[in-house]
């Protein structure tokens, strides 16, 4: 049903996300810094998602519910950016009770 | 394709537990919070995933919901915990130092 080229394009995404996803989840347990864990973890929303989306893409049954999977990764964009930001503008302001002074990243 | 599909899936699993350690051992709350933003993408990715594999078209809404309802999370955290327009409010009546934020 599905042709080769397809079927190697699409394990060729999913390989690519899931190493996305992989090495994400690596640099949010090796960067030492929040607002560097905040940067890896943007790239496997991005990347990581996006890539695995447009692989399940030509699986989808109907023109449709393709669509919708790709608004899902569109909202989970727009989730990811707004809740990047935030998180670095609490950890600018400083003011969790746990952070000491020299730790801010001002 | 199947097999394909669980591979992923197992994968993103995996990708899970591994989170499930960072929010424990995370030094701040922020980094707590990442690691559950982490959850919430990882989610979506194994729910859009398992999906296809199972041919339980529902899955997607739940993958919708589960990206909806993630970043009410980071948004209560930052101004409930956190609380930066407490701070903007108690420590900065000039508003110069209101322009930088």
């Amino acid at each position: 049903m599905i042709e080769p080229a397809m079927l190697v394009l699409q394990i060729i995404l999913m390989v690519t996300g899931c190493l996305f996803f992989g090495v994400g989840t690596l640099g949010l347990f090796r960067f030492s810094d929040t607002l560097c864990r905040i940067h890896a973890l943007t790239k496997i929303d991005n990347l990581g998602l996006g890539f695995i989306v447009f692989a399940l893409l030509p699986l989808a049954p109907s023109l449709l519910t393709g669509l919708k999977v790709v608004l899902i990764w569109l909202v989970a964009l727009a989730a990811s950016a707004t809740s990047a930001h935030l998180v670095a503008r609490s950890v600018r302001s400083g003011q969790t009770a746990d952070i000491p002074e020299e730790h801010r990243n001002d | 394709m199947t097999l394909l599909l669980d591979v992923v899936a197992l994968f993103l699993l995996g990708n899970l537990l591994l989170a499930l350690v960072r929010i424990w051992r995370g030094p701040d709350p922020a980094d707590r919070m990442l690691a559950s933003q982490l959850f919430g993408t990882t989610g979506v990715a194994l729910l859009l995933v398992l999906a296809e594999a199972q041919g339980m078209p529902s899955l997607r809404d739940v993958a919708l919901i589960l990206a909806l309802l993630s970043v009410l999370a980071i948004v209560a955290f930052v101004t409930r915990v956190v609380g930066i327009d407490r701070t903007e409010k108690d420590t900065s009546p000039d508003q110069d130092t209101r322009a930088h934020d």
